[in-house]
């Protein structure tokens, strides 16, 4: 198995099952995507073969301990915080408002967004609750702090969990400045009082991370979580035209075209053609890059992912600070 | 001086089994097992879905349990504050 | 990748790769006579070098695969057989979700297991080695495999990882169930052992738990016995699992039956003939 095209093909309609040659391949890649979960989901009701049903079996289990911890995790973060509202983000979000994208996800980190001028308060009332800080370095700190768009990572003494507190989507120095007032302004109360973003920032939260906060890698996950979120959110009325707009209001309308270019070429997503635009030249290198895991789940084309790590870190910070944080990362002994 | 009111979850939430003079539970909703002595069993019994504050706990559990110590309200709050922070109580 | 070898270990299948032939060929001849696995591996090993270059410029082994440790040192190709199992035990340890993974070495006798437990070094592997060439049934050494559902320990014998003295003891074995003496390795001088025909043949097989000890081999030591309470064994066992946690109530209420309703005992043994003496009158109280 070359690369993950298969996987994205039968994630996108598990009929085609029957052009599976290589199970245990297709398991591997999907494993090293973080799609095994969704692949489970997905293939639930299918007539595999019995060896690959008891993975796949295995694999929703996962995925329902990984939606109880996420989901408990968020549940803490809420009695530590009290009054400050709690925005969930990402993967616990959708296992929180029981979305499709939410099913058979792995979850890692609690992600969650707080307003910025409460992030001292949250950061305290976390800190008394049990979590500490994971990096001791003072530079590091600095960065994160003057130039990040979430507090330096947390971590909870006694669960070893992660909690990671933004205030907006996007690091403030990155070109796109998302509008983190409207992101918390519209968002959605959920019945136990945590909150999510609207769908048409949820969806475009999913594309900011995966183009203008990453390296592609994850990548495949990431578009999945599109493909399912905009298949959901689509079907009500006036949707395309919401989306459009807030795109650019937090300008990412290029990002979001692109994001819907792809979904449609990698899972068949339906979408709306003059949202998405014509296609460029470069959505091929893209979906090269999101492609490049063979079947023993190694990631391949190495030249075409060294292109994608240096332009994350240059999206994020302006030229020259890139060059004086790359140089004092390279000079600090590991 | 009441102090916070706290509760604890549904009795349906936990699985109990008596392991000698300990208890190891099953906490559902965080997928976590705690292994506690008494009195903190009697009190998240005492708090299953029914708030209260230390004194009322203490007055719960004198039934059955003698909290045999000086200042028994301080260290029931002792104890509610090492169940709040295991997630097993919260306040009300 | 270049050399692969497909291995089924009781309910369990691996598919390990290298981009070395030798770590395969070794491994081949000591799991010769396992059955050949028909179809799908549960798990994936990747036996690869850290650079591409490092494949041929002092050879050093990285072990990757479904699971990874990212701070892993790599191995030098010599104990390229025991980065496969080390990269055996990392799967199992961390994508095991089937079964409770106890860290035990286990035997069998009249269809109940005895499972010996406790620190690493503690001597349980040689002890379970020795007991399966006197009579039981090995089992396993390292992980024991407790079905949730129906509380039985599940046979996954792989090759027996003897450490530094214990060597000796086994130098009789015929010589095709020994692999390469590997020395320098991060515990000391190891050597693998392939199990005996028996707990290959009935590798199928599970056994009902009904004893459970906590071995510790020291010269200096009285012989011993303690009786261990359910408690102790419960947190002692978590402490000793590496999926318990992800396994939920499933996980919790198979090993609170187990502790509730198998003995537990601490033994402290001078030789091999003293823990033999110490096991067989604990076994005939429980079964």
């Amino acid at each position: 198995m070359k690369d993950a095209r298969l996987l994205t093909r039968l994630l996108a309609d598990p009929a085609r099952m029957a052009e599976v040659r290589d199970w245990t391949g297709l398991i591997c890649t999907a494993r090293a995507e973080s799609l095994l979960g969704s692949l489970a989901f997905r293939l639930a009701d299918a007539p595999v073969p019995a060896q690959v049903a008891a993975i796949l079996e295995d694999a929703r289990q996962d995925a329902a301990y990984a939606r109880t911890q996420a989901l408990w995790e968020a549940e803490m973060a809420q009695r530590a915080l009290g009054d400050i509202p709690l925005i969930l983000l990402k993967g616990t979000a959708y296992a929180a408002a029981n979305l499709p994208a939410g099913e058979g996800r792995s979850i890692g980190d609690l992600d969650i967004l707080v307003p910025r001028e409460q992030l001292d308060t949250a950061e305290a009332a976390l800190l008394a609750a049990g979590w500490e800080w994971v990096k001791e370095d003072a530079y590091d700190d600095l960065y994160y702090r003057t130039w990040m768009h979430e507090l330096p990572p947390l971590i909870h003494r006694d669960r070893d969990r992660m909690i990671d507190v933004h205030h907006t989507i996007l690091p403030p120095t990155a070109r796109p400045t998302p509008d983190a007032a409207a992101l918390a302004n519209d968002s959605i109360a959920l019945p136990n009082g945590m909150r999510i973003l609207c769908p048409e920032d949820m969806i475009l939260h999913a594309v900011a991370h995966l183009f203008a906060d990453g390296d592609l890698a994850g990548g495949l996950r990431n578009l999945w979580d599109i493909d399912r979120l905009l298949r959901r959110f689509a079907v009500t009325e006036g949707f395309w035209a919401r989306l459009a707009a807030r795109a650019d209001r937090h300008q990412l309308r290029p990002h979001a075209a692109r994001a819907l270019r792809l979904a449609r070429r990698v899972y068949e997503t339906p979408i709306d053609n003059s949202l998405a635009g014509r296609a460029h030249a470069t959505d091929a290198l893209y979906i090269r890059r999101l492609l490049a895991r063979d079947g023993w789940g190694r990631e391949r084309r190495p030249f075409t992912r060294l292109g994608f790590y240096v332009r994350s870190h240059w999206l994020r910070m302006p030229p020259l600070m890139l060059a004086r944080h790359l140089l004092t990362k390279a000079r600090k002994p590991r | 001086m009441a102090g916070p009111t706290f509760v604890a979850d549904a009795p349906d939430a936990l699985s109990h089994v008596a392991l000698e003079s300990l208890t190891a539970i099953y906490h559902a909703p965080s997928g976590m097992t705690h292994l506690l002595a008494p009195p903190a069993p009697q009190i998240l019994a005492a708090l299953a879905n029914r708030p209260g504050t230390a004194e009322d706990v203490l007055a719960r559990i004198a039934e059955s349990f003698d909290l045999e110590t000086e200042d028994a309200a301080a260290a029931m709050s002792a104890r509610l504050g090492e169940l709040e922070a295991a997630g097993l109580v919260r306040r009300a | 990748m270049r050399h692969r070898l497909d291995l089924t270990i009781g309910p369990v299948s691996f598919r390990i790769g290298s981009a070395w032939p030798q770590p395969i060929a070794q491994l081949a001849a000591l799991y010769a006579p396992y059955p050949k696995p028909a179809g799908i591996a549960d798990f994936t090993v990747r036996l690869e070098p850290e650079k591409p270059w490092r494949r041929l410029v002092r050879p050093s082994v990285a072990i990757h695969g479904d699971y990874t440790l990212p701070d892993a040192a790599p191995l030098p190709l010599a104990q390229g057989l025991l980065a496969a199992e080390m990269g055996m035990n990392l799967q199992m340890a961390l994508g095991q979700k089937r079964f409770l993974l106890l860290h035990a070495a286990t035997v069998e006798r009249d269809g109940h297991a005895l499972l010996l437990t406790g620190h690493s070094g503690a001597g349980k592997s040689t002890l379970a080695a020795m007991l399966g060439e006197a009579g039981w049934r090995f089992l396993g050494d390292e992980f024991a495999l407790l079905d949730p559902v129906t509380g039985l320990i599940h046979p996954f014998p792989r090759a027996i990882s003897l450490k530094n003295q214990s060597l000796a003891l086994f130098d009789s074995a015929a010589p095709d169930r020994l692999g390469p003496v590997l020395k320098g390795t991060p515990k000391g001088t190891i050597r693998h052992l392939r199990p005996p025909a028996d707990a290959i043949a009935r590798m199928a097989e599970p056994a009902r738990p009904a004893l459970i000890l906590f071995p510790r081999f020291n010269r200096d030591f009285e012989p011993e016995t303690r009786p261990v309470g359910a408690a102790e064994t419960f947190v002692r066992l978590t402490q000793a699992s590496t999926n318990y946690v992800a396994l939920g109530r499933p996980g919790f209420d198979a090993l609170t039956r187990l502790v509730t309703v198998t003995p537990s005992f601490a033994i402290d043994y001078r030789s091999g003939e003293e823990a033999a003496a110490l096991i067989d009158t604990l076994w005939s109280n429980a079964t």
